[in-house]
């Protein structure tokens, strides 16, 4: 029976890998459907510390990885398909194969939400994006929509300026939740220009195999109307991935897993819980990180107390 | 190894191919193509290529490329087949899901 098996693979999940392996505890990671997590889809990371002149997402998470494997950890490339409780620990099954451990650290995280639209399902990658980093360079001198009103939405549409002739950013509401830096930062260029009170109803070009434009509804007059665009983006939050521990484990009123607070545990022995899939207040690599120690050390402390 | 290919060797090398070809439009500084690009170098590694020829298109190098198979999100892997495209995979997925999609041309 393994010490530990750690689910998920973002900044939680390896700072939870590092402090288990260094303490002899041969923890074992799924890495899953996205290795790395949300910050391979992101560029420079300047608020991390320890990186005086920023570093890219990317890195950071490859050098996370390596740092952990450095240190005995058994590193496994797939999805988990089911966790269980059993006598003595958990049962968890991939790809077929069964994997018991007396400890379970959960760092699955959260994704990033979709506009849940049919449209949008089908012009996936044929100019609706899931990743202004990865795909703004296709919309050079062309025009973009990016859904949302958060800080996240405000720094995408003014990442995409670089590239695109024209951003739209479409929200529901009159006013951003996005903080007030960022939102004068988007009021400030010239390129980007603000559809307020409406929602993309539509995404059109389905007949033509890529995105020539959406429908809109005004939230307030329930009117609709259309636009020629080349690409939709959206930044409208996140889902933490809970699926995996859906009537296993306790959610809070926000479908987030809850843990007693100051700590990692969840409401069953030997389950941990650690960063985004546990935190909808933060939400940052460096709290996720933390909490990942947080979370080896509680599964440190709790083998002991079972010997 | 996967191949690279190139504006310049892209005719040759993949629309003029008597086998079907894999495309992986990929570039630095997309974190899913980092993902993505050595599960393709380990397929390339593996599979036969008398039946199935893996290569790379960096799209920064390349922008011409891209255009004109309408890649609009990296990575997005193309399978050409005596000239023509016939298959389009978006995204970066696990090795043996994408060796699943795969499956057709490797019969």
């Amino acid at each position: 029976m393994h010490n530990t098996i750690i689910i998920g693979s973002g900044p939680a999940g390896w700072t939870a890998a590092i402090y288990a392996a260094r303490a002899d505890l041969k923890p074992m990671v799924f890495e899953g459907y996205e290795p790395g997590g949300q910050l391979m889809t992101t560029t420079e990371v300047e608020n991390f510390p320890g990186f005086e002149h920023g570093i890219q997402g990317p890195d950071l998470m490859s050098v996370m990885r390596k740092q952990a494997k450095r240190f005995e950890t058994e590193i496994i490339s797939a999805m988990v398909d089911s966790v269980k409780q059993i006598d003595g620990g958990f049962e968890v099954v991939s790809k077929g194969q069964t994997y018991q451990s007396k400890t379970v650290i959960l760092s699955t995280g959260a994704t990033a939400r979709r506009l849940g639209l049919e449209s949008e399902k089908a012009l996936y990658g044929n100019g609706v994006s899931a990743c202004a980093t990865c795909d703004g360079f296709f919309f050079k001198g062309k025009n973009v929509i990016i859904v949302g009103g958060g800080d996240s939405a405000m720094e995408e549409a003014t990442f995409l300026t670089r590239f695109a002739e024209k951003v739209f950013i479409v929200h529901r509401r009159e006013e951003f939740r996005a903080s007030k830096i960022m939102q004068e930062r988007v009021k400030a260029n010239s390129k980007i220009e603000l559809i307020l009170n409406s929602e993309v109803i539509e995404i059109l070009g389905v007949d033509v195999g890529h995105v020539t434009g959406v429908k809109l509804r005004n939230t307030v007059s329930g009117e609709t109307s259309e636009m020629n665009i080349d690409g939709v983006f959206a930044s409208i939050g996140h889902e933490p991935n809970v699926a995996l521990v859906k009537g296993l484990v306790d959610l809070d009123e926000k479908g987030y897993v809850k843990t007693i607070p100051g700590t990692s545990q969840t409401n069953i022995k030997g389950l941990f819980a650690c960063g985004d899939v546990q935190d909808s207040r933060y939400r940052q690599a460096i709290t996720a990180a933390g909490s990942g120690c947080m979370a080896a050390l509680d599964v440190e402390k709790f083998l002991a107390g079972h010997e | 190894m996967a191949h690279i290919f190139t504006e310049a060797n892209f005719q040759a090398e993949v629309l003029s191919s008597p086998v079907p070809v894999l495309v992986d439009f990929w570039a630095e500084w997309c974190g899913p193509c980092r993902v993505l690009g050595p599960i393709i170098e380990e397929i390339a590694s593996e599979v036969d290529e008398s039946k199935l020829k893996i290569g790379k298109v960096n799209v920064d190098q390349n922008a011409h490329l891209s255009t004109e198979h309408r890649v609009l999100s990296i990575p997005t892997m193309l399978i050409f087949k005596g000239g023509q495209e016939v298959g389009k995979i978006v995204g970066s997925m696990p090795k043996e899901e994408l060796l699943a999609k795969l499956a057709p041309y490797l019969a």
